[in-house]
């Protein structure tokens, strides 16, 4: 019944037999041990679990983990290079786009699937791409705040690395 | 002018002084937004077991019988427990007390009988999670199904059955308030203004749903419970009342907690039951509640019906409230639940000044989960009833909503003011909170706007809610379990600071809040501050987060203890410079003498206490404070939310258009942390008012059992609020903080509701009852007249229209 897959996980490989019904959230969390993607309803409402697979966000508990065999997923722990955040994290950071912290990695990945798609997503881009992710602390408003900073920010380091190609 | 929602960069890392009421940073954040804390689920223990609950479908029924042989044969399967293994383990507890009250048992696993969808019958336990819950789909149970008492109001009557055989009624308490010359204000009223209010049944639904991990250490008999809690130290204690284990070997830690809103301010019987099974297995356990967990068996908020009646003079002066309120308990308490709607009569003359009342609480016993505590816990249901009546008196009167208000509020000299339910409010200026939230939202213009849109067929509607709400809580008088909090502040021997705090964050940021307090005292920066919480071996006795206390009761608590050692430190710096230790000042990491002309360093004088060579004669070496603080009042804080909306008469929908809200907590430490306190709270309520409600249908099931069923509110829906503050500061403590974990929810759903029933009013729709979904307005605007002002569409042409 079990089935071997490898998945890339930030990078780096994990292999593992698995049951076929696994799904990639529990395949993140009790085996490849990162526990940063959160579980919030398993019925893929809430966001929390949310991932990107290959680049795309999909929400890790309706995706099965033999589904993602040969592919490549970023969590948030994928995020940040060693000590150095990213744009967006640096954006909820300074713009208290979080309380709790239980929605926040599934709000960044989201952010950073709208943010690959739209460098300069409107205030109204924002609330719909967010819209499958639920968060019961900030009332969003600072969780755009926060999406809106990340892209200044990333608009601005896209613009220094530009001139420094030149 | 609004303020903009923008961390202050500047002030985190560099300087020092003054760090009170700075935009600061959250020291919280690093390990939250790079996915590196750890929740309850996130805990990993070697041979750690999974544990899942086999509950109850049914809302009332027997059990006939149980059968675990299925189950215990799933491979990695290690126990499956009932209700009879538990022997020896206690109730769940019950700290409300009230005259008369009727308390029923409530067992951890049901014994006989169940009595609400998701009642916990039988226990799993396995080597993996996945294991641990096929087992638990295997337990049969045999049950046989019994009447369920769903409705409140037919649970009252003479022949309705029963939720607890042994009571003989399902009236768990009759609750009553009166003051003042009830009959006379009555008799004296040119107008009496009647309304039936339905306050009704939310789900908290914290992201992060709750969660146990249990470990027992034979050689050294220690418990330790990792639990998703408000409360550690109570929770502590009771788990070993109902373990019987020494509360010595028993150690509560809270990991990070994913939110709570009252929803964790609790001890529910799955934290008795995952430590004796690990005490009994001799293996770590963890149980992570699954949302469908969540929504039946995690307590809910509000479910009040209410009958009010307001007597009022022609001019608009309020005479006197009569108030019968029926509250819905569910089928058990949990640890507040009785008391909670004893709240909403403390509150319910909101911030007018109503000289006589009578208030009749009903609490009813239903088979549905127990209510409790939920963000406002009582309060926003009296908001609610009194904002409600004072703008349907408003509308009889023919008066400005505005007016009405401003002619029954306390004048600002007239603080502390005795309220005739018995509560004494702090300090307030209603009227300057009210004018400047007229002022941001541009009210009369909005009014004009109204008036020409009702010619054209627009429902434009201005909602007001000026509120007050009880926080800080409280005085231990008046608490069921203590109201005061602990704090010990200890400066280490390298100068930094360690913080120990009984109030239990949850997403609050005390760890910000409370660092850059004891840094502002001590001049240093809030980065050399750390703050502990959540560890009932590390932590002095505490009580917890909740009620808007965490700052108002632990804040001030943490204040103390630092005075304490600033005190002590005073005292050694002065005889190191030789001088009186009067009057030295704390700053840039110095302690000098007013004129600054004599000082000495921060560091030198935190050595000087742990080498203890150079103390005063007699001085204890050490500089470590604890501070136990007991408030002699509740805080009040207050404000005034304005909220404009369109409602669409062809699809009922309901935009809010602008949402102003001018909030007062007195002295605030981060407004940043403010604001967001605010829009989350502001958030709640609105989605009370347009979109949650816990349904049961009429055998008990549970119909909004997922978040498919229960419309939790989205980015898209909300509009961008405005925010302003007045500064009130308490007396009730020294640094003149009062609480705003929920002034947000209290002051905005009667906003919301109160500018929806005004946008309808041309259509002589005077209430709808929350939530105010689409298909609810729209029956009622299909109800009521043709619309005068939007005469040119018929009834019959809409429906044509819509059909078209």
């Amino acid at each position: 019944m079990k089935k071997n897959i490898a998945i890339n996980i930030n990078g780096v490989e994990h292999r593992a037999q698995v049951e076929p019904r696994l799904l990639l959230v529990h395949f993140l969390r009790e085996v490849a041990g990162f526990t940063g993607t959160h579980i919030g309803c398993e019925t893929s409402l809430c966001g929390a679990c949310t991932v990107l697979l290959d680049g795309r966000a999909v929400k890790s508990c309706t995706v099965l983990a033999v589904q993602a065999d040969g592919r490549s997923v970023t969590t948030i722990e994928g995020l940040a290079q060693g000590n150095r955040l990213h744009a967006i994290q640096e954006g909820f950071w300074e713009e208290h786009g979080l309380q709790c912290g239980y929605c926040t990695p599934g709000m960044i990945m989201c952010a950073h699937d709208l943010l690959e798609r739209s460098a300069t997503p409107t205030e109204q881009e924002i609330r719909q791409a967010l819209d499958g992710n639920l968060c019961r602390c900030t009332g969003y408003q600072h969780i755009v705040n926060s999406v809106q900073a990340a892209a200044r920010k990333l608009g601005k380091r896209k613009a220094t690395r530009a001139v420094a190609a030149d | 002018m609004p303020r903009n929602g923008k961390a202050n960069g500047k002030t985190n890392g560099k300087g020092s002084g003054h760090w009170i009421g700075q935009r600061f940073k959250r020291k919280e954040d690093p390990r939250l937004i790079q996915g590196i804390s750890h929740y309850a689920d996130d805990l990993r223990l070697p041979g750690m077991l999974h544990c899942a609950f086999v509950r109850s479908p049914h809302a009332h029924a027997v059990i006939r019988s149980l059968d675990t042989a299925s189950a215990r044969s799933v491979p990695g399967v290690v126990a499956v427990i009932l209700a009879q293994d538990l022997e020896g383990v206690g109730n769940v507890p019950c700290a409300g007390v009230l005259p008369d009250l009727k308390t029923p048992a409530h067992p951890p696993l049901a014994r006989e009988r169940v009595r609400y969808v998701g009642e916990p019958v039988a226990a799993v336990v396995a080597e993996d999670m996945y294991a641990a819950r096929d087992a638990a789909e295997l337990v049969q149970v045999e049950y046989d199904p019994l009447p369920a008492v769903v409705d409140m109001e037919k649970a009252l009557a003479k022949d309705a059955d029963l939720v607890h055989q042994e009571f003989k009624t399902n009236v768990a308490y009759v609750h009553p308030l009166k003051n003042g010359d009830i009959k006379g204000a009555f008799k004296r009223a040119n107008r009496i203004v009647k309304e039936r209010l339905v306050n009704q049944r939310l789900a908290p639904v914290s992201m992060e749903p709750r969660g146990v991990v249990a470990q027992y250490l034979p050689g050294e008999r220690t418990l330790t419970v990792w639990s998703s809690t408000q409360i550690p130290h109570l929770l502590k204690t009771q788990i070993s009342l109902m373990l019987g284990l020494p509360e010595t070997s028993v150690r509560v830690v809270t990991p990070e907690v994913g939110g709570g809103f009252g929803s964790k301010l609790n001890v529910y019987g799955e934290e008795a039951v995952v430590p004796w099974l690990a005490s009994k297995l001799g293996r770590p356990v963890k149980w992570i509640e699954t949302r469908r967990e969540n929504m039946q068996a995690t307590i809910h908020g509000r479910d009040q019906i209410a009958y009010l009646e307001l007597a009022l003079k022609r001019d608009g002066t309020i005479l006197g409230l009569r108030a019968r309120i029926h509250a819905d308990l569910g089928a058990y308490y949990q640890l507040l639940t009785p008391v909670i709607p004893t709240l909403t009569a403390l509150l319910i003359t909101g911030c007018y000044k109503i000289p006589a009342v009578d208030i009749e609480i009903t609490g009813v016993l239903t088979n549905k989960m127990a209510t409790d505590a939920y963000r406002g816990a009582g309060r926003p249901e009296a908001t609610y009833v009194i904002e409600r009546m004072v703008d349907l008196a408003a509308r009889e009167l023919k008066m400005d909503p505005v007016e009405i208000r401003r002619k029954n509020f306390p004048k600002p000299t007239e603080f502390p003011y005795n309220t005739s339910t018995g509560v004494i409010y702090d300090s307030a200026n209603y009227q300057m909170s009210l004018k400047r939230a007229l002022d941001l939202a541009g009210y009369t213009k909005l009014r004009a706007r109204q008036k020409a849109g009702w010619k054209q067929g627009k429902y434009y509607g201005i909602g007001l809610s000026t509120y007050v709400e009880i926080c800080g809580m409280g005085p231990s008088s008046a608490m069921p379990a203590g109201g005061w909090e602990s704090a010990t502040v200890r400066v280490e021997p390298t100068g930094k600071v360690t913080v120990l705090t009984g109030a239990s964050p949850h997403g609050q940021g005390q760890e910000t809040t409370f660092a850059q307090l004891v840094a502002d005292r001590f001049g240093l920066r809030p980065e050399d501050v750390a703050v502990i919480h959540g560890d009932t071996a590390a932590v002095p006795y505490g009580i917890g987060t909740f009620g808007s206390r965490a700052t108002a009761v632990g804040g001030t608590a943490v204040y103390y203890a630092t005075e304490k050692i600033k005190s002590k430190m005073s005292a050694i710096a002065a005889h190191l410079m030789g001088i009186k230790p009067d009057g030295l000042v704390f700053g840039n990491g110095k302690i000098a003498t007013k004129d600054k002309k004599k000082s000495v360093g921060f560091g030198e004088v935190v050595s000087a206490a742990y080498m203890a060579r150079t103390l005063p004669p007699g001085m204890e070496p050490g500089l470590e404070a604890t501070h136990f603080f007991e408030p002699s009042n509740f805080t009040y804080p207050f404000g005034a939310h304005v909220c404009s909306v369109e409602v669409d008469p062809e699809t009922g929908e309901t935009k809010i258009e602008k949402y102003v809200a001018v909030d007062d907590c007195g002295n605030v430490i981060n407004p940043l942390l403010v604001d967001g306190q605010i829009h989350g709270g502001i958030v709640q309520g609105l989605a009370q008012a347009l979109y949650e409600e816990v349904i049961y249908n009429e055998d008990g099931q549970l119909v909004t059992g997922s978040l498919m069923d229960y419309a939790l509110p989205k980015a898209v829906h909300q509009p961008q609020f405005v925010l302003d503050r007045t500064v009130t500061p308490s007396p009730v403590n020294p640094m003149g903080v009062k609480g705003v974990g929920e002034a947000g929810t209290i002051g905005s759903c009667p906003a919301v509701v109160n500018a929806v029933c005004d946008a309808l009013s041309p259509l002589g729709i005077k209430h709808i009852d929350m939530p105010l979904k689409p298909e609810k307005v729209w029956r009622a605007i299909q109800k009521a007249q043709t619309p005068p002002a939007a005469g040119k569409r018929s009834r019959a042409q809409s429906r044509a229209r819509r059909t078209a």
